[in-house]
């Protein structure tokens, strides 16, 4: 009834053959992995050069730490991506489930506070002076405010957006409750938006990711932070990070893997030994901070145990090491 | 003149005429300079809107000109933004506005001929034009959310190409609905009559004459559908569209019989835009390179969609002979 219809459609058929020449396999070995964009640089990294040496293969989506749990318990994935520890609610949709999971620390990420490059008086910044600057209606609006030392001008505040995980554990470690924030800063969920803002504005504060620092060091400057009255001001960095000395703002990264495909699936199991195995050297390629060698081997050790749980009972805490989160699940 | 009409005199005739001719001139200078006004700031809106578009245009194909080369497209993601490519995005886009073009088009262009052919004008009818008309306005997040419910959970159609094909023919069925009407009101009620009165059954009528000629105006709201339906990224990332998906989705052409392979549909998959945003979020300056470059071909996509809708349209009224 409709040539000039039915000729688009024969078009949309052709196009679609197009690409025929890919190969059919039945029943082809997937690992379905989502969650956190904070962790997916590392899991990305972790599936392209698994699917190098394995003919098994990986799908990998950046919904957010929440949509991946999500996923995760109700079987969907086989691996959550997660920037924070599992939540109570997440705990128990799990549980109502049945989905079990290993829960392995793979990195860490320093959350970096920058100022603007031409920011010349600010050498360090305690906890308690980000705490007044990032407090739930702080009244700060001017660095002489922070420091009267400091020159009378204006603060511009910048962070990533409230659903973000970067949001809950800064809040966490600087206001001492997750989510307890001023709210008049921009905001924004691209940590790339943050950078603009920052490098625009000679009264710029923010705070993400290292690996955003690292990208834009000829724009930006890290601040050392001082951990509490007394201690010493630290600049992050791997180093800083890996000894420890950088707190309370280096955070550890997670995947949760389910307990069930990690026993009945060998890829997975594979999978999951490759990830550990690679970390040391693919987590420093994509610009995140890898864990001490020795954390590395008890993270293995605790999942060829097997060992379902979280350490943490569903809150955040900051300054956690690893091998106490690990021996609390034993 | 005010001297003339103190002495009691009537003016005379060509003075008046002389001075209505003045007084007619000034009006049309008047005209013709309001004229020129409007001219010209319509000229500047319309400039504003292409310039803008011509900037961004050329800003992305500046900023994304080295990645345009054969390998872009048959790369995979990759954590090196040097080796990442567009392959399973764009093999993903095809695939899913191919399920998109395949189910609004049929759906959409039915109900348009039900609406404006067979059913019977009242509140109920009206009713529903103003409802697919609002639908058309409805953000495309809600359509990801109830497609997530409808198609992911309640069908069990999971994340799946299939599923994106009809979220987004869901999308665009109000656009393609909206437009095939007009089309059809703009058939001259000469033409139904003429075919009635020959003898012709509705069904002919309808088939025969009222689609026939209105396909360029279908034909037009389907592409500007499609084009809408390509750079949708809220509903996809909803429905659970992944990122990194370094294979294809199996092929719907088999070397052995039936040939033909329907496992594809329930394919994990990505689409362009998708990629575009994980590219610009990055840290990494090099894979902005890579968004700019997937951008300028989205824009390109599209402008070459509407150019063929344009191009088919002119085609089709040209072989229109009444």
């Amino acid at each position: 009834m409709n040539t000039v219809l039915k000729k688009s459609m024969s078009i949309a058929a052709l196009v679609a053959m197009t690409f025929a020449s890919s190969h059919v396999l039945a029943a082809d070995k997937i690992i379905a992995i989502d969650g956190s964009s904070t962790v997916y640089p590392i899991t990305e990294a972790m599936a392209e050069e698994f699917q190098k040496v394995s003919k098994v293969k990986v799908t990998v989506g950046e919904s957010g730490t929440g949509s991946g749990f999500k996923k995760f318990c109700r079987g969907e994935t086989d691996i959550s991506d997660a920037s924070r520890p599992i939540a109570q609610k997440e705990i128990d949709a799990c549980k109502e489930a049945g989905v079990q999971y290993i829960e392995l620390p793979i990195a860490f990420d320093a959350l970096t506070v920058v100022v603007n490059a031409k920011n010349d008086w600010v050498k360090s910044l305690s906890v308690a002076e980000l705490n007044s600057m990032w407090k739930p209606g702080s009244s700060v609006k001017n660095w002489k405010q922070v420091n009267p030392a400091y020159p009378d001008k204006a603060l511009a505040l910048y962070g990533p957006g409230t659903a973000s995980g970067t949001f809950d554990y800064f809040t966490e470690a600087i206001n001492g409750k997750a989510k307890a924030s001023r709210t008049d800063f921009t905001p924004s969920e691209d940590d790339n938006v943050l950078v603009q803002g920052v490098s625009g504005n000679a009264g710029g504060l923010a705070y993400f990711g290292y690996a955003y620092y690292e990208a834009n060091k000829d724009k930006l400057r890290a601040i050392p932070i001082i951990a509490k009255a007394g201690a010493p001001a630290v600049m992050p960095s791997p180093e800083s990070v890996k000894n420890a000395s950088y707190q309370p703002l280096a955070r550890p990264l997670f995947i949760y893997v389910n307990a069930t495909a990690a026993a009945f699936k060998p890829e997975v199991k594979a999978f999951v030994n490759f990830y550990l195995e690679n970390a040391p050297k693919l987590v420093a390629e994509v610009k995140y901070v890898p864990l001490p060698t020795e954390d590395y081997v008890a993270v293995k050790e605790h999942f060829k145990a097997m060992k379902p749980g979280t350490g943490f009972g569903g809150k955040n805490e900051v300054g956690v090491k690893i091998k106490d989160l690990i021996n609390r699940i034993k | 003149m005010a001297q003339q009409d103190s002495q009691g005199t009537s003016p005379p005739a060509h003075a008046s005429t002389l001075g209505n001719l003045t007084a007619v001139r000034e009006m049309i200078q008047r005209h013709k300079r309001s004229d020129i006004v409007f001219a010209s700031i319509g000229l500047l809106a319309l400039m504003l809107g292409l310039l803008t578009l011509l900037t961004l245009f050329i800003d992305l194909v500046m900023d994304g000109y080295p990645r345009f080369n054969l390998q872009f497209f048959s790369d995979y993601p990759s954590r090196r933004a040097g080796s990442a490519g567009l392959l399973s995005a764009w093999v993903g886009s095809v695939l899913v506005m191919s399920i998109t073009f395949l189910t609004a088009v049929p759906v959409g262009v039915g109900a348009a001929v039900y609406l404006e052919e067979y059913a019977p004008k009242n509140w109920f009818s009206d009713l529903i034009e103003i409802n697919v008309s609002n639908l058309a306005g409805v953000p495309s997040i809600i359509y990801g959310l109830l497609a997530l419910g409808l198609f992911v959970y309640g069908l069990g159609l999971g994340q799946s190409i299939v599923t994106a094909g009809l979220t987004l023919g869901l999308l665009i069925l109000p656009i393609v609905i909206v437009s095939t009407r007009e089309a059809i009101r703009g058939i001259p009620v000469a033409i139904r009559e003429a075919a009635y009165a020959v003898g012709a059954t509705k069904w002919q009528v309808v088939s025969d004459h009222v689609v026939k000629y209105s396909q360029g105006g279908i034909l037009t709201g389907v592409i500007i559908g499609m084009s809408r339906a390509i750079g949708e990224t809220a509903p996809i990332i909803t429905i659970g569209a992944l990122t990194f998906i370094a294979f294809l989705p199996p092929s719907p052409i088999t070397e052995v019989a039936p040939y033909l392979n329907f496992e594809w549909l329930s394919s994990g998959f990505t689409v362009l835009p998708i990629q575009m945003f994980n590219w610009l979020s990055r840290p990494d300056h090099a894979f902005h390179t890579n968004a700019a470059a997937t951008g300028a071909i989205i824009i390109v996509v599209t402008l070459l969609m509407n150019g063929t809708a344009i191009y088919l349209r002119y085609q089709i009224r040209k072989n229109i002979k009444w």
